[in-house]
């Protein structure tokens, strides 16, 4: 009858900037290694007396569970004139400011029905009391307007805490761009990561970030981007053969990826820069998924070319290679420490399914980190201390096993699981504050594009046409 | 010495009598030289063309005899002494004339290969790439195994025997996986398998450089279907005849 409260604060540098609480019971599913329990600083452990629904072997987790969020209202922004363009990139930049606030997962959103008649549009038409007070109840208040004249449009956007009356003012912001949707989303990002980063506890916002992802919505596999909420979807690559595993270099500027070629699986690299592909060596066989260093200077990647897939290393422009793995069974999806550089966490059938496994940067102290089941494609949490990963964790003839998303503390190797709506569900990647993880996932019957805060609440599904796969967040 | 006598005389004797006889019987059956001019013998050839189709295809057969009176095809009963029939044999079939005449009996037959579920633009000349799909079989594997099971070996020993016979014939091995799993791991895994089957031709001393390998992992599946007699039709490692 006891239920466990199990916290985990994601850390990013030494500022402290969110919570994600996870309650769970306690249960076989509960991994806990008594050795390390001494040492988990980021892992508390309070075991609470909680009545036990014995239906459900798992509870529903939220993130900043006892912590109050901050209360946000966010009216629509109002037309600073009369240009007959306003409607349509008001209405692009109202709906784009409201979800990346609403994902971000730190605000509690005034629902827009709770509004006075009168929304402000400029500083000197706040109302402080009727915000301050129920119902809004507000305790923030995101407002502004928005302007076309000719072809440009200018925004202008202010944050204000309502409840310190004398000097309220904790952002104020003007953009100016050429006045089309893009440009009113675009803006609406920037403002929105503007606000999250005041508020949010000093992290940059992820609304400017972007997704990079497999479809085959034109009947082959090739890379396509879309920004993070979903919008503007668009091709990169049009080989006309199988495309995978796309991954954006840490500054942004280059994608590689594994394409089928005649005679091989090779690694390519594209540059966003330019257009078009750029030259990288062919090294025959199979070769795989590929990963940028945080530094962006080293990719790792796993290749067949002397026989069983294993890990390499090589610089930016393919060179310098050198092996890190040497088993029997296959080495791939290798991924790297976001924080340190110095490590990798990888998947590996040495010994029987494939498991996840870390190893120092230059192939030493290999460590395997799942104990059962079928764990691939592991994911670095930015802040260093989490993996995330594909795990089917019963595998066999008569286990129930679906794919699931769990997240793994690498100090203590405890571990909870993030997706429990069946289906499914792999690829996770992190977004670049840590709070967000996107995955791909068949729960729809299909395989599509899928984001989610950390804990696993706030799923939301991002792609909808042909089968899109293999999602990888820019790192900023 | 008396006794020894008399067992000489009748060795001798019994020797001479057997002599005698193969004379004799000589004598009695001596080819009849001048006898009355023999019928001549029936010659029958008989052809299909082309001999091997796809399935539900008609095929030509053509036969010729002479000196025949009463000429069949079994299966098809009486036909004219020279002729050709269009004839669409479900299975492979082995046809049979029979000529009778005066002279005897002349026996012919054709083979018609039909060649299993027509693969989409099968080009009917590729005669090679026919014999290729017909005589090499695909290797399949355990779920995340990439090693060769037992129940393979023959096949695989078939294959092995088949390309050593026929060092001209370009090929490549796909390793194929089950959709269950990543993406990226089944890759790796298709790799191996095909490396696998790789290895033991090579053993079987087909040279290295002549086995091009590809996995496509879980990419082109053979079956679509989530069972496991499905997943068992893609975990193999399938010999693609490469024009």
């Amino acid at each position: 009858m006891n239920r466990s409260k199990f916290k985990v604060d994601i850390r990013c540098n030494p500022i402290h900037v969110a919570e994600v609480q996870v309650t769970h019971r306690m249960s076989p599913r509960f991994y806990f290694i008594p050795q390390t329990r001494a040492i988990i600083t980021s892992l508390l452990l309070l075991i609470l007396a909680l009545p036990c629904f014995s239906q459900q072997d798992w509870i529903r987790t939220g993130t900043g569970l006892g912590v109050e969020k901050i209360r946000l209202a966010v009216p629509d922004f109002k037309p600073s004139n009369q240009d007959p363009k306003n409607p349509e990139l008001l209405k692009a930049f109202n709906d784009t400011l409201w979800n990346d606030l609403d994902n971000a997962g730190i605000f509690d959103l005034v629902s827009k029905s709770f509004n006075p008649l009168e929304v402000p549009g400029q500083p000197t038409e706040v109302k402080f009391e009727v915000w301050s007070a129920p119902p809004p109840n507000a305790s923030m208040l995101a407002f502004g307007n928005l302007g076309v004249s000719g072809n440009t449009v200018m925004v202008q956007g202010w944050l204000y805490d309502v409840k310190n009356v004398t000097s309220p003012q904790v952002l104020g912001k003007q953009y100016t761009d050429v006045a089309t949707t893009d440009a009113a989303r675009l803006i609406a990002h920037k403002f929105a990561d503007e606000i999250i980063f005041r508020l949010g506890g000093g992290v940059q916002g992820i609304a400017e970030s972007s997704i990079y992802f497999v479809s085959d919505r034109t009947g082959h596999k090739e890379i396509w981007a879309m920004d993070y909420d979903g919008s503007n979807q668009r091709a990169i690559t049009h080989l006309g053969s199988i495309s995978l595993s796309p991954r954006i270099s840490p500054d942004g500027s280059r994608l590689a990826f594994s394409s089928l070629t005649k005679t091989s699986w090779e690694i390519m690299m594209y540059s966003l820069e330019l257009g078009r592909a750029v030259a990288f060596p062919r090294f025959g066989g199979t070769n795989l998924s590929p990963a940028w260093a945080p530094d962006g200077t080293r990719l790792t990647f796993s290749s067949s070319r002397t026989g069983t897939s294993e890990i390499y290393m090589v610089d930016a422009s393919g060179g310098s290679l050198k092996r890190l793995t040497n088993a029997k069974g296959p080495d791939v999806s290798p991924t790297w420490n976001r924080k340190t550089g110095a490590q990798l966490a990888f998947v590996s059938g040495r010994s029987g399914l494939p498991q996840i496994y870390t190893m120092e940067a230059d192939g030493t102290n290999v460590q395997r980190m799942t104990d059962q089941g079928y764990a691939v494609s592991p994911s670095w949490a930015p802040n260093g201390q989490f993996l995330t990963f594909s795990w089917m964790r019963k595998y066999g003839p008569g286990a129930p096993g679906s794919n699931d998303i769990y997240l793994m503390d690498i100090a203590s190797k405890q571990w909870v699981q993030l997706t429990h709506d069946g289906g499914r569900n792999d690829f996770p990647s992190w977004s670049p504050d840590g709070r967000h993880i996107v995955f791909q996932s068949s729960r729809s019957g299909s395989e599509q594009i899928w984001t989610m805060l950390a804990d696993g609440t706030k799923v939301q599904q991002l792609t909808f046409t042909g089968h899109n796969t293999q999602p990888n967040w820019s790192w900023k | 010495m008396k006794l020894q006598k008399i067992k000489w005389i009748t060795l001798m004797f019994a020797l001479g009598a057997v002599l005698m006889l193969g004379a004799c019987k000589k004598k009695v059956a001596p080819p009849p030289p001048p006898a009355p001019p023999p019928p001549p013998a029936p010659t029958a050839s008989l052809s299909a063309s082309p001999n091997s189709v796809p399935k539900g295809q008609p095929t030509t057969l053509s036969w010729q005899t002479t000196n025949a009176t009463d000429v069949s095809i079994d299966g098809i009963g009486a036909v004219q002494p020279n002729g050709s029939q269009q004839v669409t044999p479900a299975d492979s079939t082995t046809y049979h004339l029979t000529a009778k005449g005066a002279g005897g009996t002349q026996e012919a037959t054709a083979r018609v290969t039909v060649a299993a579920p027509p693969p989409q633009a099968a080009v009917p000349s590729a005669t090679e790439e026919e014999l290729f799909s017909q005589s090499v079989k695909d290797i399949y594997f355990d779920y995340d195994k990439a090693d060769i099971r037992p129940d393979q070996r023959a096949a695989l020993q078939g294959d092995a025997q088949f390309l050593g016979q026929h060092p001209n014939i370009p090929f490549k091995v796909e390793g194929h996986c089950d959709e269950r799993g990543s993406t990226e791991y089944n890759l790796a895994l298709g790799t191996s398998r095909a490396d696998a089957v790789k290895s033991a031709l090579t053993q079987a001393g087909l040279p290295a450089n002549r086995v091009n390998t590809i996995s496509l992992g879980k990419e082109q599946p053979f079956c679509n279907e989530h069972t496991e007699e499905c997943w068992q039709q893609n975990r193999r490692a399938h010999f693609v005849y490469q024009k």
